[in-house]
């Protein structure tokens, strides 16, 4: 019996999953409440536990970014100090816009490699030259091959659509951006797209081994193989052939300006999206935008051996830095999703419950959601939802 | 490839069974999973697809398909949840519950989908509750279907565990997927059944070989054919001769057989004479039982089966201990040990090496023992003595430490 | 506000003078698949009922065999747009399997309809979560990544190319701002990914900046396509016209078909080098084909822009406004809009609106 078990107290995933299942609440679990969601044993062996600490102190590197990123990573890590997270940073700077302050792209992929886990924020890239921007360096460098964005409503934010819920998961190191173009006579330039079987059954299954682990029911492919017949056809196919492996997962396909037009007008009926590169971008930032703005969509972008959170959607907010009027949701968010990777539930799910504290109040927002507060104030706001 | 030959072969040797003894009521092999022609060959080619994806591990995190299967399983993997969760290990599992009761095999299917996917699996004793000869025990069949053609059992004595013998380390390979447990049963006239052993070359020679590298890379002197062939002249002759062609590649490695019942009277008089043993798949079951017997009972070593593509980690000896399920009395050392075996697998070397030091301490200096070891503890208070150390080793190590994986040996 | 919407496309054709003077113009008429022959059938009566002077040749696109042994439009079709220079096309479908060009494609290709344009407005009578939307996605319809250039390297591998041309970019860019400026649009934002696609998407917006100088009186504004998805999801109020490279307008457009509604509400036109193509972007919808449920807005619409296009004005605007008052009034909408009504229903309560003003 469960009582009998003595002072340590146990638990299965399976327990919250069965649970909701009972209540008639969705099985979808919540990234954030993922080891925190039951509350009564499923089976008698099993009772919720004391959320694990691992003792020793993370190494995490950290890439502050371009226009309002360095502010919002000071916010970042005040809230994880507040919180108590055993973690340690290792700051680079890393910019194309101001190359003479710039860290070594080198030294920077070093520290990811080393550490595992990243916190970056938006780079920007400049439009003109013809060096291969450091955001595509570190992706390609590091193999960062999958970007998901996880689309969820917040409570308190005010928005169209209610309820959300979806992940979009991108392939990043092929396709539309692989920076092959050149001019073949003049005036006429040829960009290549790159499609390869390998990467898009390794994003697939992605797509899928992340569907299973977070309890999703669906995963839909987003193409144009109507008219990219090759390209994408050989993506939907890939697909396809994985999905075969995931029996309890349905499937299905959508073709991409259909699936903008369903993002705006009936976005409930979405859970998890695999796509391209481009059609990623797209529709990252229609995720982002139904939900609240660039500012409260967190990202992260995973190798097989690391993984680098980000904001969401790309924008650098550069006409605000320095001003203290940035929302560091989306940065605070990815400090959050950072320590439960390394194990660190605790901390990573009382800084998501502090958020969604002070967005609920309504009291201290910035002013991209409707509030008057700074930086600053908002940021404090959380650490004081901490300790209470 | 040898593995996928002597997949074929069996294949085929399965098939012409089924096509050939016309006095076969029920069709044999994996066709009696319950898996049409077709679905099969669709299994085949999924299996053929798998082998050009990843395996399932992002940003530094594995995914590993858990099956808790009946009696004690649930429990211990619990546990083994828990002491991960503690101890920050980056693995999460799949798990995927087999109802025995139910005829069916989907879940069954789906168990082995999900293992070729994640490439890796920790796993419980399944039950199979009917009796139907058309049911073949799930166990096996994940065996055959994944085709995971050895099973390793490395059995070491505790020094502070009380048995008959102590100091014993042998290492008992076993060929997995085939001979007595091929599955070819049938009734050729009423009231005489037979049994099908299959022993085929292919399949002899890479177990074989398998143990001769393991020997080798393991700093091992000797390997022990385990056989039976003064009497099955051919099967175990076979058997016995691909051995001892394949111990001709190792000039450095001793090679000598042993016939099955002396080994057995050996075992238990002198077991230290042992060092690798190599044996077809009913042997097998029998010399790991008598070993674990010798050094301390059933609930302390781990199995390990390997294929090319896959493994599945499960306690040594193979039972689901039902009468003393949730009585939180049974030994989790087992799976303990099955866990750090995943976690060497898993190139987790620091985890790995950790968790077999907590193992060592809470055994032989704490001496927390469970009753069938003689105790009085509980399994809880097993697994919070293992916690505990492994909390205060991870103490001193970061994130990236965790997951750092030193220069392992494969498998 | 009706009349604003579209208030005139720029005549780009050459050979425009030629028809300007007929008293009653011939159209070709595509009616299309599934829903396709009644929602033309609507709209022709709605136009026999404006009295507009216009002769409908219908044609039948059915595919043919070609003589290369591919299916595509016979040539009959094609002889009719080029006689007419102007055409009305209903939803078409392309069969599946090897061997069939898509029909749209093969078109888009004949006529040289180097570009796409889709006003899309929030329309009073039919809610949705967007109101006051009021863009124009203008879209280059030959190249970029639709260029239809593609190959398998080594199995496993496609490579698809976009192209860009400075031709086709600079006359699509010209097209954009001479169509702000003739409907009376202040703004032209160019969409592009070229910190990304440095080469490519730089060329399109060189060509746009140029474009530009020429008419100092319309705004010009560059934006990322990330920032355009985030921004138009969340405010679509500050776009006005956009133009785009092939690809991203493809997607683009049928976001804000999203906004405001869906497919079956936006009209879009087609302009080419050798004529103009005005159709309805929905699908065939076959399941409610035949049955009186089909909604003709957008093929109606469609043919709207097309008289603008004729410089028809007058009757584009007496039938536009007649059929936005039904769909304020809300009697009379089919399913799709949340009404009861048939699309035979809708249609005569449009002609009668035109009859009475």
């Amino acid at each position: 019996m469960a009582g009998t078990m003595g002072g340590l107290k146990l638990l299965t995933n399976s327990a919250p999953k069965i649970l909701r299942a009972a209540n008639g609440l969705p099985t979808k679990s919540l990234p954030c409440v993922n080891y925190m969601a039951a509350s009564t044993p499923a089976r008698k062996y099993s009772i919720q536990a004391p959320v694990s600490k691992p003792e020793g102190r993370t190494l995490c590197t950290l890439i502050p970014g371009d226009g309002v990123g360095p502010e919002l990573m000071q916010a970042m890590q005040e809230v994880l100090e507040a919180a108590g997270a055993p973690v340690d940073f290792e700051t680079y700077f890393l910019s194309d816009i101001q190359p003479m302050l710039s860290a070594k792209v080198d030294d920077v992929v070093n520290s990811v490699a080393k550490n595992a886990v990243c916190i970056k924020g938006i780079l920007s890239s400049p439009v003109t030259g013809d060096r291969a921007s450091i955001n595509y360096q570190l992706r390609s460098k590091l193999d960062l091959f999958a970007n998901v964005v996880n689309v969820r409503t917040l409570p308190g934010i005010q928005t169209r659509h209610k309820n959300l819920d979806m992940i979009i998961i991108r392939e990043q190191t092929e396709g539309e951006f692989s920076s092959l173009e050149h001019e073949s006579v003049k005036g006429v330039v040829e960009c290549y797209k790159i499609v390869t079987a390998e990467k898009s059954k390794r994003i697939a299954k992605f797509a899928f081994d992340y569907a299973t682990k977070h309890n999703r029911k669906k995963v839909t492919a987003v193409h144009k193989a109507n008219i990219m017949k090759l390209g994408d056809g050989l993506f939907l196919k890939c697909c396809q052939e994985v999905a075969k492996l995931y029996p309890k997962i349905e499937f299905d396909s959508m073709i991409v300006d259909n699936c903008t037009m369903q993002m705006v007008s009936n976005p409930h009926q979405f859970d998890v999206l695999v796509m391209g590169n481009l059609y990623g971008s797209i529709v990252d930032n229609i995720g982002a935008g139904l939900v609240g703005g660039a500012g409260v969509v967190v990202g992260s972008s995973y190798s097989a051996n690391s993984v680098v959170y980000e904001p969401g959607s790309r924008h650098t907010f550069s006409e605000a830095a320095g001003k203290n009027v940035a929302n560091p949701t989306a940065v605070i968010l990815c400090g959050a999703k950072m320590l439960m990777h390394v194990n660190l539930q605790y901390h990573g799910s009382k800084i998501y419950k502090a958020v969604e504290k002070v967005l609920k109040s309504g009291k201290s927002l910035t002013k991209d959601l409707g509030g008057q507060s700074s930086t600053q104030e908002y940021t404090y706001a959380i650490i004081h939802a901490l300790q209470h | 490839m040898a593995g996928a030959v002597g997949r074929l072969n069996l294949l085929k040797l399965t098939q012409n069974h089924v096509g050939s003894l016309t006095a076969c009521a029920k069709p044999f092999g994996c066709a009696s999973l319950g898996i049409e022609p077709t679905q099969q060959r669709r299994w085949e080619s999924s299996a053929h697809l798998i082998k050009s994806l990843p395996k399932a591990k992002y940003g530094g995190r594995h995914t590993v398909t858990m099956l808790p299967g009946g009696g004690i399983g649930p429990e211990l993997m619990s546990y083994v949840r828990e002491v991960f969760r503690y101890a920050g290990v980056p693995v999460d599992f799949e798990e995927v519950p087999i109802d025995p009761s139910n005829d069916s095999n989907e879940d069954l299917e789906y168990a082995i989908t999900s293992i070729r996917r994640n490439g890796a699996a920790l796993k419980g004793n399944i039950e199979t509750r009917s009796l139907s000869p058309n049911v073949i025990s799930r166990n096996v069949a994940i065996r055959n279907e994944l085709d995971l053609f050895v099973n390793v059992l490395h059995c070491t004595s505790f020094p502070g565990i009380q048995s008959r013998h102590s100091d014993v380390d042998i290492v008992v390979v076993r060929q997995n997927t085939e001979g007595e447990y091929a599955m070819m049963e049938h009734e050729s006239v009423p009231g005489v059944v037979e049994c099908l052993k299959v022993v085929t070359r292919a399949n002899s020679d890479r177990v074989a070989r398998f143990a001769f590298d393991y020997a080798k890379r393991h700093g091992r002197k000797k390997v022990t054919t385990i056989h039976k062939a003064n009497i099955m002249k051919s099967s175990d002759g076979l058997f016995l001769a691909v051995c001892r062609e394949v111990a001709k590649d190792y000039p450095d490695i001793q090679h000598d057989d042993m016939i099955i019942d002396n080994c057995c009277m050996q075992l238990v008089s002198n077991p230290h004479q042992f060092d690798v043993m190599v044996m077809p798949n009913l042997y097998g079951s029998i010399v790991s039982n008598v070993i674990c017997g010798l050094i301390g009972g059933a609930g302390l070593l781990s199995g390990r089966n390997y294929g090319y593509e896959y493994a599945v980690f499960e306690p040594g000896t193979r039972n689901t201990g039902s009468a003393i399920a949730g009585k939180n009395i049974a030994n989790p050392i087992s799976m303990m040990n099955s866990a750090a075996d995943l976690l060497h697998h898993l190139q987790l070397e620091n985890h790995s090496v950790w968790l077999r030091e907590a193992i060592d301490k809470t055994i032989n200096v704490d001496k927390i023992h469970t009753p069938d070891l003689g105790g009085q503890a509980t399994s809880m208070d097993v697994i919070k003595n293992i916690i505990t150390f492994m909390q205060a080793k991870t103490k001193s190590s970061t994130f990236t430490e965790r997951i750092e994986f030193r220069q392992a040996s494969v498998i | 506000m009706a009349s604003g919407v579209f208030r005139r496309l720029l005549p780009i054709n050459r050979n425009y003078c030629n028809v300007r003077f007929a008293s009653t113009r011939t159209v070709t008429l595509i009616p299309g698949d599934g829903i396709g022959p009644e929602i033309s059938a609507a709209v022709q009566k709605i136009f026999s009922a404006a009295q507009v002077p216009i002769n409908w040749e219908p044609v039948d696109v059915t595919s043919v065999k070609g003589p290369d042994g591919k299916f595509g439009i016979p040539q009959a079709a094609i002889d009719s747009v080029n006689k007419n220079e102007i055409g009305l096309k209903g939803p078409l479908m392309t069969p599946i399997g090897k061997g069939h060009r898509s029909l749209n494609l093969a078109l888009r290709k004949e006529f040289n309809l180097y570009a796409n344009v889709r006003p899309c407005k929030s329309l009073d009578g039919y809610e949705t979560l967007y109101k006051d939307v009021d863009v124009v996605t203008i879209r280059e319809n030959t190249e970029g990544e639709y260029s239809g250039i593609e190959h398998e390297i080594v199995p496993g591998v496609v490579q698809s190319i976009k192209l860009i041309t400075e031709d086709a970019s600079r006359r699509v860019a010209d097209f954009a701002f001479s169509y702000a400026k003739a409907n009376g649009r202040s703004k032209v934002t160019v969409v592009h990914k070229a910190n990304i696609m440095r080469m490519s998407d730089g060329l399109f917006l060189r060509c746009c900046r140029e474009a530009s100088k020429k008419f100092p009186e319309i705004k010009m504004e560059e934006r990322y396509l990330d920032t355009v998805c985030l921004t138009m999801v969340q405010d679509p109020s500050q776009y006005d016209v956009l133009v785009m490279p092939n690809l991203y307008g493809d997607i683009l457009s049928d976001l804000c078909a999203g906004l405001v509604g869906g497919l079956g509400l936006t009209p879009s036109g087609n302009i080419g080098l050798n004529g103009a193509i005005f159709e309805s972007v929905h699908g065939t919808a076959p399941d409610i084909a035949g049955q009186d449920k089909a909604n003709p807005t957008a093929l109606l619409l469609s043919a709207v822009m097309m008289l603008r296009y004729m410089e028809l004005g007058t009757y584009a605007n007496k039938i536009e406004k007649a059929c936005f008052e039904v769909i304020r009034e809300g009697n009379k909408l089919t399913g799709d809009l949340g009404g009861k009504g048939k699309c035979s229903e809708f249609t005569d309560e449009i002609c009668k609106k035109v009859e009475s003003s």
